[in-house]
């Protein structure tokens, strides 16, 4: 029987581990670490799309520097990750422009920097086309019934196409690390999301033991994903000229290179084929989704499964046929961003849903309760949505807080336009990917106290906060008195990647488990007591998968995720006559997440969220010119300041979940499904039809010339 | 990122007239006011100049002062001072206005107006309002004084008249009685880059109101309207008055915007100007 | 040369034309102040000079002898605005917030939201759409006779 005390911690905002730290400038992040004796890095890139490297110059005095091309790669030359299709370095060929060829360093950065380097290539015809490509990293099939049945009980069948493009993390601290030499291995410390995705990696590319490699996470400036599997690229990097040269190696990209070279949201073109009953009821859904993947597959088979779990949005529907690939472009390879697929996938069906709407003369929040998930429920994949779905509370508490149906009445007509979307999201790995991960928590019992050891990293979100606060209630003792350990690959388990709003449900799982063990051991004892008198012990629990859940990989079909979130939004856009500007008045959001163990932090990741799903919706957009990103920088690529951003009203709903941790689900991406197609679902209505985001000011005065020409 | 500042001399002059010697024996040397356009080029190495001369110090060049009719504006005034001045409130509102929509505070603290007209880019945006205000940018170098109507100053994208032995030194305004007009249509709704601006007076004359009107982004310099202004004084319909308009500018696509959003909105922005034309005050 | 950092004066050996970003940083060893962009965009270098505040990384160090220059690290760790930035959650990865709290410091003691919105519009965040950082600066307020308001436990 476990002893506890009565909660003290779970439910309430305690305050954030780091955040003293933060505030006063004592937090240190890669760029404040001082090194000795280390040489500065910089990554000679192809400046052509497509083709083959024909010479290398140097044109300057090489005296102190250390120069790594591919030839240096001690291990592998290629950045493990799921394909083994990309280089560390490119050999004979590149694929896109910004690929990296080599690398220089020296310890005077004036040098590093004035130092020129001329490539010339022969170049080859690129293709920019996701749709006229003709290799495909992913296929991915998806079917439930039979599709002819359902069209053939359609009363009326609409179609749509919709476009997303490009989104670029912004983080506000730019990608960086420094490798250095030691123990005849490495040592990398660096803004990153996944230790272990890095030490991997590493290994793999330095042919080193797995021992030898050591990565620790230092304070991290954002990461969205952006930090999920780039930093394998950049450590690589920095490792290959601390090996080779015997010293500390710091390679921090400035802002203009992290947007020319490194990941972006994966552009999306999706398709919607769909038959409805007159009183709105979808009888069949037919949907083709291809995904831009850059040049290297990186994610893109991962981004396409989440994208294609989500396609048919929250809603029930017989017969189901959706199809997807993930192609390859000869530009910058796409990668992890918040949502990771679903954000594109749900922002087409949920426009198609008010189109649906239009065209049978429906409300759209009448078709979303005619059609939302109940429990019991299938999926597309075929799951039965458990008793916690709340899709139909999430629906109308948002729009009864917003009086929806009356200002949709009241502002008929005018420059204004309400709409909504609705949404959902699962948690962790699809499918058997958690199985696979096989994830591990530590609870150490040390002279110093209680000792959290997971890989799961601070990057924002409130990581060390939120299990400091499950481990702290669960064996019973103050918040403060449970420690959370750096993120160091030579101290913690492999805990997975922080991502796929795992680090609640999952990891802080097993963290319960750890500490439900550890309040066993520790009997009626303190853990300082127990300490005394018995010395101290490390409890370390692995993931065990749920009982019921079953996932079939080869037909995509069964259990995708343990649980989902729900979620609704509402968005008020007026748009101005004179400008086409759309700007967003107020946003309303109700979100259904399990558990919120600490509502302050689950608030900032909707708010947080909910913003860059605006920014996506109206304002972020990448200009690819001949493959390169030609607005990469900071006055160019406009991301939501102060008096951009609605103010935004938060309604957190809790449906627990039995097997996360006091219930919780997970919410770090779900906010980020939601705006966008809810603004354009409010430009709809406002008198504007665009299928296409961001919906600049320049697609709104297309489509307002359309509709008045 | 700092690549070759050894490389780099600055010159610190202690008065005006040593900084116009300087410039005349020393050159070529970068005027540098508040930085906030230089230190961008610098760090994109989009510009690798040598030697600068630091301007900052020179209190002979800040200062907003009546002088009868005449408005004169240092040409170290930052956008801040611009906002906050009761003189610029009550002469020059348009030039508040736009003050209040570049960049953020940190820009406003920094920036100066001097540095907007020399810097000479198409989108600056207090470039409209002193256009249409009749602007005589006033212009010092060792020789002498030299005053230029701003209407004459720009000769060709980001190009002045401007010698590499003159320094700005002021803006004088003479007096406009009527009202004061300023819109910026921006990337968003605060740092951000103007996709076209616009400036516009309605000014008190003899027979009724007359039309002063000027745009930016919409060429390769700023542009001051006659054509349009003597339609619209004429009695042209605002349809004829859009279609001269059109005429008048010559806006292109680029990373921020396309040339038909400009030409749409600049209808649409004349049109709100027309709206706003009434019996003089 | 001699600057006047957070209420000392401190001789740093830098080049006129260094950034003040880089002299802060590198010479001074006061890394709190951050670099997201290097083009006067992001706002995560902004430090007060004579009270006002500026992007560091567009700021020659020629420029700001005899000036007062004000970092996060001259707040001192128990100032109004650091703990409501922690008990109202204004902080999350952290990277905006010395930037964001030394423009917000420049707000004076009692800014209306609006006062905030439009003097915080020169620094980005990423992480929070400002919502709680619009909470933790009006929370932060004090009264005119200086006492800062009690935060909920």
């Amino acid at each position: 029987m476990v002893l506890l005390r009565r909660r003290r911690a779970v439910g309430r905002n305690v305050l954030r581990k780091e955040g003293h730290d933060k505030v006063t400038g004592l937090a240190r992040y890669i760029d404040d670490i001082p090194f000795d004796n280390v040489l500065y890095v910089r990554t000679i890139r192809s400046t052509v799309p497509a083709g083959e490297i024909a010479s290398i110059h140097y044109n300057f005095d090489q005296a102190g520097f250390t120069i790594v091309d591919h030839r240096d790669v001690p291990g592998r030359n290629i950045v493990a990750l799921i394909d083994e299709d990309q280089p560390s370095l490119a050999v004979t060929h590149v694929r896109h422009i910004a690929e990296p060829i080599l690398l220089l360093a020296h310890p005077d950065r004036a040098r590093l920097l004035t130092a020129d380097v001329a490539i010339d290539y022969r170049e080859a015809t690129p293709n920019f086309d996701p749709e006229r490509s003709d290799i495909s990293f992913k296929a991915i099939a998806i079917d439930k019934g039979r599709l002819d049945a359902g069209m053939g009980q359609a009363d009326v069948i609409v179609e749509g196409e919709y476009r997303a493009g490009h989104q670029e993390q912004l983080y506000i601290e730019p990608n960086g690390v420094v490798a250095v030499p030691e123990n005849g291995g490495v040592t990398l410390y660096g803004s990153l999301q996944c230790p272990y995705y890095v030490h991997r990696a590493l290994a793999v590319l330095l042919g080193l033991p797995p021992e030898k490699v050591r990565v620790v996470q230092t304070e991290t400036g954002g990461g969205f994903g952006g930090k999920e599997e780039y930093p394998s690229v950049i450590a690589g990097h920095a490792a290959l000229v601390a090996m080779k040269s015997g010293r500390p190696a710091k390679l921090i990209y400035d802002r203009v290179e992290d947007m020319l070279a490194t990941t972006k949201r994966h552009p999306a073109i999706v398709r919607h084929r769909t038959g409805v009953k007159k009183d709105g009821r979808l009888t069949a859904m037919d949907i083709d989704v291809v995904l831009d993947g850059g040049a290297y597959a990186t994610l893109s088979a991962v981004v396409l499964s989440r994208g294609m779990i989500h396609a048919s949005g929250p809603y029930r529907c017989d017969h189901i046929r959706a199809r997807g690939r993930a192609a390859m472009t000869n530009t910058p390879p796409n990668g992890a961003f918040r949502g990771f697929g679903a954000p594109q996938t749900q922002f087409a069906i949920e426009a198609h849903m008010d189109v649906i709407a239009d065209r049978l003369g429906i409300d759209p929040l009448r078709l979303r309760e005619r059609n939302a998930l109940r429990p019991g429920d299938t999926t597309a994949t075929g799951q039965k949505v458990g008793k916690d779905c709340t899709a139909l509370q999430v629906l109308r508490e948002a729009a009864r807080r917003t009086s929806f149906s009356k200002k949709r009445k009241a502002l008929e007509g005018s420059h204004r336009g309400i709409g909504l979307s609705l949404f959902f999201h699962g948690s962790g790995f699809t499918g058997g990917g958690e199985v696979k991960l096989a994830s591990k928590a530590s609870l150490a019992l040390t002279e110093r106290g209680v000792q959290i050891r997971v890989a799961s990293t601070e990057i924002g979100q409130g990581t060390r906060t939120m299990h400091a606060q499950i481990v702290a209630d669960t064996l019973g003792i103050p918040y403060d008195e449970v420690d959370v350990s750096a993120a160091d690959t030579a101290t913690v388990p492999d805990s997975g990647p922080t991502v796929a709003s795992r680090t609640c449900m999952i990891v802080g799982r097993l963290l319960q488990r750890c500490a439900e063990d550890m309040r066993a051991r520790l009997g009626r004892l303190t853990p300082a007591a127990y300490f005394k008198k018995h010395g101290g012990f490390v409890v370390t629990k692995q993931y065990e998968k749920p009982p019921g859940l079953e996932w079939d990989d080869d037909h995509y079909r069964g259990d995708a995720y343990g649980s989902y979130g729900w979620a609704c939004d509402v968005v008020e856009v007026e748009v101005d006559p004179v400008t086409y500007q759309a700007t967003p008045v107020s946003f309303t959001t109700v979100h259904e997440i399990g558990r919120a163990i600490h509502p302050m932090l689950a608030a900032g990741q909707i708010e947080g969220g909910s913003s860059q799903g605006l920014g996506y919706a109206l304002l972020e957009e990448v200009v690819m010119r001949g493959g390169k990103m030609a607005n990469a920088q900071l006055t160019n690529y406009i991301i939501p300041t102060t008096l951009d951003t609605p103010p935004m009203t938060i309604e957190i709903l809790e449906s627990p979940y039995k097997y996360g941790p006091f219930g919780a689900k997970g919410v770090g991406e779900m906010p980020i499904d939601g705006p966008a197609p809810a603004v354009v679902n409010a430009l709809r209505h406002a008198g504007v039809v665009v299928s296409e985001i961001p919906a600049t000011p320049e697609k709104i005065m297309k489509a307002a010339m359309r509709r008045s020409g | 990122m700092q690549g070759t500042i050894l490389e780099r001399q600055l010159l610190e002059p202690r008065s005006l007239t040593d900084a116009l010697k300087m410039l005349r024996d020393e050159g070529p040397l970068v005027p540098m006011a508040g930085c906030t356009d230089l230190y961008v080029a610098l760090n994109f190495g989009t510009l690798q100049p040598k030697r600068f001369l630091n301007l900052w110090n020179l209190d002979t060049l800040r200062g907003i002062e009546s002088r009868g009719a005449t408005l004169r504006i240092g040409a170290l005034t930052t956008y801040t001072e611009i906002i906050k001045s009761g003189v610029i409130r009550r002469r020059l509102p348009m030039l508040a206005a736009a003050a209040r929509e570049i960049g953020g505070v940190q820009i406003q603290n920094r920036g100066t107006i001097g540095g907007n007209v020399a810097n000479a880019s198409p989108a600056g945006d207090t470039l409209p309002v002193l256009l249409a205000a009749d602007a005589v940018v006033v212009l010092r170098s060792a020789a002498g004084t030299r005053r230029v109507p701003m209407t004459s100053f720009y000769t060709g994208y980001r190009q002045t008249v401007a010698r590499p032995d003159e320094l700005i030194v002021a803006c004088d305004i003479p007096a406009i009685r009527g009202r004061q007009w300023f819109r910026k249509v921006g990337t968003r709704a605060a740092q951000a880059i103007a996709k076209i601006v616009v400036a516009g007076v309605w000014e008190n004359a003899r027979a009724g109101v007359r039309p002063r009107l000027a745009m930016g982004s919409v060429a390769p310099v700023p542009l001051r309207l006659p054509q349009t202004e003597e339609a619209l004084g004429g009695g042209a319909s605002l349809a004829e008055a859009q279609e001269i308009l059109q005429r008048e500018i010559a806006p292109i696509d680029d990373l921020r915007s396309t040339a038909g959003y400009r030409r749409q909105v600049a209808a649409n922005l004349l049109g709100q100007f027309f709206s706003l034309r009434s019996v003089r005050l | 040369m001699r600057l006047n950092v957070n209420r000392k004066i401190v001789t740093v050996k830098a080049h006129p034309l260094a950034r003040l970003l880089d002299v802060l940083r590198e010479e001074c060893g006061l890394t709190g102040t951050k670099e997201g962009c290097g083009e006067g965009e992001c706002g995560a270098c902004t430090v007060l000079v004579d009270g006002e505040p500026v992007n560091s990384c567009l700021v020659p160090v020629a420029q700001v002898q005899g000036t007062r220059i004000a970092t996060i690290e001259g707040l001192g760790g128990t100032h109004r605005l650091q703990r409501a930035f922690v008990e109202h959650g204004g902080a999350q990865c952290g990277i905006c917030t010395p930037g964001m709290i030394m423009a917000a410091a420049a707000l004076g003691r009692r800014p209306s939201l609006d006062e905030i919105r439009t003097g915080l519009a020169g620094n980005l965040c990423r992480c929070t759409g400002y919502a709680a950082i619009y909470r933790s600066v009006l929370a932060s307020r004090t009264t005119s006779k200086g006492k800062g308001q009690r935060a909920k436990a």
